[in-house]
């Protein structure tokens, strides 16, 4: 495509120099950020193929649009992600057991298990609680940035959402309100060109969807999103800006999901294998990983030890979630208000007072 | 004591939350600059300014859904719905968003946003500026649901929702914004969110209702009191959470009771107020419980006045329970 699209990785260059901005450490980060989130993937799909775990999602091959953005964020600015982004928090150093009880939904899990795997709230990271409806994150962080900046606070919202969120009624209220307001936030459309089945050139009569943001009077831009440099980039410049109070930047992360939509979903059924295979050669790991042999600062036994470190970690806090208890029933009539309702504490005693007659059975699976 | 109508009570507790904190923020279609469509935060915006009097665009779901992130962040926002018939495209941020913040972050992120919206007929606006659509919000739970029918507890029921740490649906009876009056003290107060309040006191019959459909309940008393009836009135006030001990030990007492409520009258409020007093005191009962709403039908224009309940229908219905044997 001829259409502009933000890149420092190129593929054919001979010979690279060290970014400017960033140290060898750096790219070393980032690359071991992205190598996290593979090893997590792959344990998780691991546990719900097996049946340990009722459901899973994965991020494969969009790795580049959550470590290149995080890492260019502060850990102050604030995070309203779709289910997609759980690399963030894991970025910003997120207790790994936590998110293994989240996968379980057991009493450890931080949202007591009651929402699906991959919805997480990690609020000491300032990553929000998760919706599974599309698209509604969008104008929360936009209203989240209004209020940073009514209180004059110095740090932005960012928000995370796919090519089907364009579709959704608060992209157009998101946009709209941070043009408006001026809002500090950064929209990043992780464009991986796929809503479950549906194609990007049947979602939006125009695909090119960062030329959306111009109509509301906000600057978008394009960026391979596979090319974790360049997310970096992108994103550090127009952070810069929303904190300078020069207002909102769409970002849009040109990508491709290269798992399923989820453990429930088979993309054999809707899209063809060369289709796949092509995109393999773009993988964001391989091309940081080919990057960083050029630039001299990979080697195997690095490649080795972050692999089996990270997989020793991961296997260990999924194992140990494993065994931890369910929640306890009362748990089911918490949270729902700051104090339970007297109506809600009745319903939880019978429910309590029945227990041991009540024989209940925990089977069944989401169906998507 | 100042005298003060609904709207005059309401546009004072703004000011007096506001005064008290300055997390409180206002924001909402024409609020700002104009005053509100109905004058509700008239001289608000003067005082205040434009970062805690927010002008919207038109957006219903994105006047709920900035207030969210607003909350999230630790702002007090209250968002007001111009009429309750365009709350609908809020919908989504009202019933997926806020009232399930706190539950689904395992309590991580409270979510205090206070929804302002003018309901029910009264004004001849036909379909789209008359309905009343709270057993919506009374069927989701993590909302409050409140509706006052006095200026005194519509301060004071505001300055609750506004205080408190949970989502709170308040939804203020447009028909007696100007035409109902009564005292309201200078100041800070509250009225909590919760019990129900007896307009008055009786031994026959319990009429439940709320918002403008008290008023109508006290005119057909009136008129049933001259046959040597004697009426309860309760005033719900909180929808949810319910005021269930009041509600049953007031049926226990008459034996008969009914519900008077505008909505469309299938699944409207009256019918979870039929169902508790049918789940716990039915031996109590010494004749059916009456519902008494607006029609299942879209809400009228030119028959408005036939659409929504009357005294003189209210009064029919009185006679009903009251003489069943």
């Amino acid at each position: 495509m001829s259409e502009p699209l933000l890149q420092v990785m190129q593929d054919d260059a001979k010979k690279v120099t060290l970014p400017p901005g960033l140290s060898e450490a750096d790219l070393k980060t980032m690359y071991e950020g992205m190598v996290a989130i593979r090893v997590y993937d792959e344990r998780s799909l691991k546990l719900q193929r097996s049946g340990r775990i009722g459901f899973c999602v994965t991020s494969f091959g969009e790795e580049a649009t959550q470590v290149g953005t995080v890492a260019a964020l502060q850990d102050i600015d604030w995070i309203f992600p779709s289910y997609r982004q759980y690399g963030v928090p894991m970025y910003r150093g997120v207790q790994l057991e936590d998110m293994a009880s989240h996968l379980y939904g057991n009493k450890f899990d931080l949202a007591k298990g009651r929402q699906m795997p991959a919805h997480y709230t990690f609020k000491d990271k300032r990553f929000v609680s998760i919706s599974s409806v599309i698209g509604t994150q969008i104008i929360q962080a936009v209203g989240c940035a209004m209020a940073a900046r009514i209180k004059g606070d110095n740090c932005i919202a960012a928000t995370y959402f796919g090519d089907g969120a364009t579709s959704s009624n608060d992209f157009h209220s998101g946009l709209n309100f941070a043009a408006v307001y001026r809002a500090p936030v950064l929209f990043f459309l992780v464009n991986n060109q796929y809503a479950i089945s549906l194609p990007v050139k049947k979602q939006s009569g125009n695909e090119l969807l960062y030329k959306r943001a111009e109509g509301y009077g906000v600057p978008g831009i394009r960026v391979d999103g596979n090319d974790v440099i360049a997310v970096y980039q992108a994103t550090k410049e127009a952070a810069e800006r929303a904190r300078n109070g020069e207002g909102p930047t769409l970002l849009e992360l040109f990508t491709y999901r290269a798992g399923s939509h989820s453990s429930s979903d088979d993309p054999s059924r809707y899209r063809s294998q060369d289709e796949m295979d092509s995109w393999k050669k773009k993988d964001p790991i391989e091309r940081m990983k080919r990057y960083m042999q050029k630039l001299g600062i990979w080697s195997e036994a690095y490649e080795t030890e972050i692999w089996e470190s990270f997989r020793e970690r991961i296997n260990q806090f999924t194992t140990a979630a494993e065994e931890q208890p369910e929640p306890s029933w009362e748990s089911l009539f918490e949270d729902v208000y700051a104090q339970m309702p007297a109506s809600l504490e009745r319903q939880k005693d019978q429910l309590i007072a029945r227990e041991s007659g009540l024989e209940l059975s925990n089977e069944g699976e989401f169906p998507l | 004591m100042p005298t003060m109508t609904l709207l005059q009570a309401i546009n004072d507790s703004l000011r007096t939350e506001m005064r008290r904190d300055n997390r409180v923020i206002l924001m909402g279609e024409d609020v700002g600059v104009n005053g509100g469509v109905f004058r509700t935060t008239e001289g608000l915006y003067s005082e205040f300014g434009p970062d805690r009097v927010m002008d919207t665009p038109l957006s219903e779901t994105g006047i709920i859904g900035a207030a969210i992130g607003m909350a999230v962040y630790g702002l007090k926002p209250v968002s007001e719905i111009q009429f309750a018939d365009f709350i609908y495209p809020a919908f989504d941020q009202i019933v997926s968003e806020l009232a399930k913040f706190r539950y689904r972050s395992g309590g991580e992120f409270p979510c205090p946003v206070v929804v302002r919206t003018p309901y029910g007929g009264g004004i001849r606006g036909g379909l789209y500026h008359s309905q009343s659509p709270e057993a919506y919000f009374t069927h989701t739970p993590g909302l409050q649901v409140v509706i006052p029918s006095t200026p005194y507890d519509a301060k004071g029921l505001l300055a609750s929702a506004i205080r408190g740490e949970d989502p709170v649906i308040f939804m203020e009876p447009k028909k007696i914004y100007r035409s109902v009056k009564g005292d309201v003290p200078d100041g800070e107060y509250t009225v909590p969110i919760g019990p129900a309040r007896v307009v008055q006191s009786g031994t026959d019959l319990t009429v439940f209702c709320y918002g403008a459909m008290v008023d109508v309940c006290e005119k057909a008393a009136r008129k049933i009191q001259e046959e040597g009836y004697s009426v309860e009135i309760i005033d719900l006030r909180t929808l949810y959470p319910l005021d269930e001990e009041t509600i049953l030990n007031s049926v226990v007492k008459t034996g008969r009771a009914m519900v008077v409520y505008e909505a469309p009258k299938t699944c409207g409020y009256g019918a979870e107020v039929a169902a508790l007093i049918a789940e716990n005191v039915i031996d109590s009962l010494e004749a059916p419980v009456k519902r008494v709403g607006g029609f299942d039908t879209p809400f009228p224009y030119t028959l408005e006045y036939v659409y929504v309940p009357h005294p003189v229908r209210v009064y029919q219905a009185m006679q009903e329970v009251l003489q069943y044997q």
